[in-house]
């Protein structure tokens, strides 16, 4: 019963994304209030059903109704129930419906906070929001229905997979998910305002905070897959260039151009057609992220089942959004006209160069992932293209990035002059330097390549730090400059510190890694750097739903115990999965990471791959330090005040066109002396 | 030209050719980069030279795996039900590597026509067989049934 009032639930909520997508569209166009105000109850009530339909297959997962097909194909059991719940995930069909509650729940907060929209922009854009819906739940309802009965009822289910039976696992989809979703409100912003033909600092400034959220989830999800790759696999590794962690890491890339493009469009009205195409793209990344991962095209842990029906359907729907949504940057994109004019040495100028960088990295991380596909479906053969690949041409590509990345957040913008600061900065250069190449000195072994690396982290550290002090630099009351400076501001500068970080772990983790795979029976000895570990004990233990051999490590460095570390071969019971539980001992300096291989002469000794990760954890440090940036921009309160100026207009104004226009002047007049000047009082601009 | 257009001229110039060093680069580490797939009826064929770097792909010959005593040494045959393979790998193989199932192999021929692996790559579902897998089957007409292509309409039972 329960899961038919899911599926009916899930038809429902087809037909409101109808009306969604249609009825406020076309009163946008003909100017019937009515037919717009439908877009805020009918995007609440997509949302409820969406959600009611959801819960009704996480009920089956709890209630072990193995009677729904799919429940039968991914629970079991013994399976707890953390893993159930996340298990409605785990697999084809309900992640994609997991998408489409996700999509609702983004449509349905931006029917919440946005009453302060001009009405003819959120109908237009709760509206496309429904379009995107109706692809995803048609998606589900003809290709891949979730709620499909299995007759007979088997008496046990055939569980989830093994590798998904973590808790990383679980919280990975739903981060990278609301990433993905959430790139589809600036996507149907930006939507929005091709059809108008308009794109004023009030939109945009409205795109900025979500744009930034979608972001911060986007990171979170990236980063949680590398994680749990690096501790699940048993590999060791954190980023192994797959096809999948491309997928997510475009709209990455992308998205990550599109926060600065917004930044400088809102400031400065330039680049305004630029953002616009960033929003599709980023969106269309997402999509193909989807289909590539969804479509069982790449050989994947993800790639669950391969049913061509879903795969041209997805490719359809790619086409129609990513062809449509061109098409229509094509013939209007020209109206999006950039006002201001700005000069080489400019904030602009440098944003531009982050984009071109980011954008020319993504296009290479796209030609590496699809060229193999294309060749495929030309039939000229099947072909990879390695890892060292993307490495050559990505590591290039970064470098300018963090060149630029603490100088160009310190420039002015339209123009700006570095006199003043040139001779500060060129010490700074060189301080970092030689800061790089101290700190190397106290580790293990001397590597240029670390000086160079470990003084371009110095360096965006620095020159991030000296803008901050720069900009406090002539304030009387110091303290109450920093209080009242927006936190926009420091979310910038916390996401770029954490670049730094992140890439002082990328670095050393690459170059200092020692690795080796090695026969060790019991008692025995063997040394990987300066560690020393010695293979203790073997045991058959029992967990939840496995048994697994495990061993114990005993680490020891000069003589002196460091710590024991536990290392698991599992058999998981129902579908008698083997895997590897790699034993890590985690530090802020250093990963030592132990997986177990497979049992040598009948279980006498073991393959064990034993691993030094230098810093290792600096890697997922720098991330959480992104998204939180990103968190921190996003909670700015002028985005909130903005709200509020714009509403009183919009309540001031009674023609909804004229609305639109009464905001974006009111924000206009606001930011624009502030842009003009260029003396030390402008920096409230950001 | 005026400063202001000689600025901007720069910047233009500046990126141009920026974007064309990085597409330089990009097909310069694209071309050595690509790695080619072959089924062992190609390799039987003698289409690989040794020493050309490929991917090999098909199904583990039951009973042909063969472990050293002394070191991390693994022998096995791959084959696709037509010709076969035998491989060499130095390590750990993947935990869902088993006799009679699919897996991937990168690595080189050596002049005896063994194939040295590098690395050894198991899918991560023991229903999942890999694309390239099932087509170098198909093509050798060894398509064994459909339980190894996991349809979704498939209930596995426990």
């Amino acid at each position: 019963m329960i899961p038919e009032l899911g599926q009916f639930a899930l038809i429902l909520a087809l037909c409101t994304a109808f009306v969604l997508a249609v009825v406020p569209m076309v009163g946008s166009f003909t100017g019937h209030t009515g037919w717009m105000d439908m877009a805020r109850p009918a995007a609440a009530a997509q949302a409820f059903l969406v959600s009611l339909s959801y819960a009704c297959l996480t009920w089956a997962f709890i209630s072990h109704d193995f009677s729904v097909l799919y429940v039968a194909n991914t629970s079991n059991t013994s399976l707890p129930l953390i893993y159930r719940i996340s298990g409605v995930w785990g697999g084809h069909e309900g992640s994609i419906l997991f998408w489409c509650f996700i999509s609702a729940l983004w449509t349905g907060a931006v029917a919440i906070f946005s009453r302060a929209l001009p009405p003819v922009l959120l109908a237009r854009v709760l509206s496309i929001l429904g379009f995107v819906s109706i692809g995803f739940l048609l998606f589900v309802l003809l290709t891949s229905n979730p709620f499909e009965r299995l007759f007979p009822v088997p008496v046990d289910g055939a569980s989830l997979n093994p590798l998904l039976q973590d808790p990383g696992m679980a919280i990975h989809p739903p981060m990278l998910y609301l990433g993905y979703v959430g790139f589809s409100v600036a996507f149907a912003f930006a939507i929005a305002a091709l059809i108008s033909g308009k794109l004023d600092a009030a939109t945009l400034r409205w795109m900025r905070p979500w744009t930034n959220i979608a972001w911060m989830f986007l990171t979170i999800g990236i980063s949680l897959g590398s994680w749990w790759a690096y501790y699940e696999l048993g590999w060791g590794g954190w980023w192994f260039w797959d096809p999948v962690e491309n997928a997510s890491f475009m709209p990455w890339l992308i998205g990550t151009a599109l926060i600065h493009s917004l930044a400088a469009s809102e400031k400065r009205g330039v680049f305004k057609a630029w953002t616009v195409l960033l929003a599709v793209l980023a969106f269309s990344l997402s999509l193909l992220g989807t289909f590539l991962v969804r479509s069982g095209v790449l050989t994947s842990v993800h790639s669950f089942a391969a049913d061509p029906a879903r795969g041209l359907y997805i490719l359809l729907f790619l086409g129609i959004v990513i062809g449509g949504s061109l098409l229509l940057f094509a013939i209007r994109s020209n109206k999006l006209k950039s006002t201001a004019s700005y000069e080489l040495v400019s904030r602009e100028s440098a944003l531009l160069l982050n984009n071109i960088l980011l954008v020319v990295a993504c296009s290479a991380v796209l030609l590496g992932t699809l060229y193999p596909l294309f060749v495929d479906a030309l039939g000229f053969g099947k072909l990879s293209v390695g890892e060292q690949y993307f490495n050559a041409v990505f590591v290039p590509l970064m470098l300018p990035i963090l060149l630029i990345v603490g100088v160009g957040a310190m420039l002015n913008w339209k123009r700006d002059k570095l006199k003043g600061r040139s001779t500060t900065l060129v010490v700074l250069g060189v301080a970092s330097i030689v800061l790089a190449a101290f700190l190397t000195s106290l580790l293990t072994h001397y590597r240029i390549s670390a000086v160079a690396s470990l003084s371009m982290a110095v360096w965006v550290s620095a020159s991030t730090a000296y803008g901050i002090f720069y900009r406090f630099r002539n304030k009387r009351k110091r303290l109450s400059a920093v209080m009242h400076t927006p936190a926009a501001f420091w979310g910038m500068s916390t996401a770029h510190i954490g670049l730094a970080v992140f890439t002082v772990g990328v670095a050393l983790t690459s170059i200092y890694n020692e690795e080796q795979t090695v026969r060790m029976a019991l008692n025995d000895n063997h040394t990987v750097g300066d560690y020393d570990f010695e293979f203790t004990s073997l045991e058959q233990v029992r967990g939840a739903n496995y048994s697994a051999a495990e061993g114990r490590f005993q680490v020891s460095r000069n003589g002196d115990a460091v710590s024991e570390i536990v290392a698991q071969k599992r058999v998981y019971d129902v579908r008698n999965d083997t895997m590897t539980e790699a034993g890590i001992d985690a530090g802020l300096t250093r990963d030592l990471f132990i997986a177990l291989g497979e049992p040598l002469d009948g279980g006498n000794a073991w393959s064990v791959r034993i691993q030094s990760k230098p810093f290792i954890r600096w890697i997922w440090l720098g991330t959480i330090l992104m998204a939180f940036g990103g968190f921190l921009a996003a909670i700015d309160g002028r985005y909130r005040r903005v709200r509020a100026t714009a509403g009183s207009a919009s309540a001031k104004s009674t023609a909804a066109v004229g609305s639109a226009v009464t905001g974006s002047a009111a924000v206009a007049q606001r930011s624009a002396p502030a842009a003009g000047a260029t003396g030390s009082s402008s920096n409230i601009t950001f | 030209m005026t400063p202001k257009r000689k600025q901007r001229m720069m910047l233009v110039g500046l990126m141009l050719g920026g974007v064309a060093m990085a597409v330089g680069f990009g097909v310069n580490a694209f071309k050595q980069n690509i790695m080619l797939f072959h089924s062992p009826t190609d390799v039987a064929a003698g289409t690989v030279k040794p020493g050309q770097p490929f991917r090999v792909g098909g199904m583990v010959v039951e009973g042909s795996v063969k472990r050293s005593d002394t070191d991390l040494n693994v022998y096995f045959e791959l084959t696709d039900h037509a010709q076969t393979v035998p491989v060499s790998f130095s390590g750990i193989l993947p935990d869902l590597f088993r006799e009679g199932q699919g897996i991937v192999a990168m690595g080189s021929l050596d002049d005896q026509g063994t194939f040295g692996a590098t690395e050894v790559l198991a899918k991560h579902d023991e229903n999942y067989m890999p694309p390239e897998v099932a087509e170098a089957l198909e093509k050798a007409g060894n398509m064994p049934g459909t339980e190894a292509n996991y349809g979704s309409k498939t209930v596995v039972s426990p």
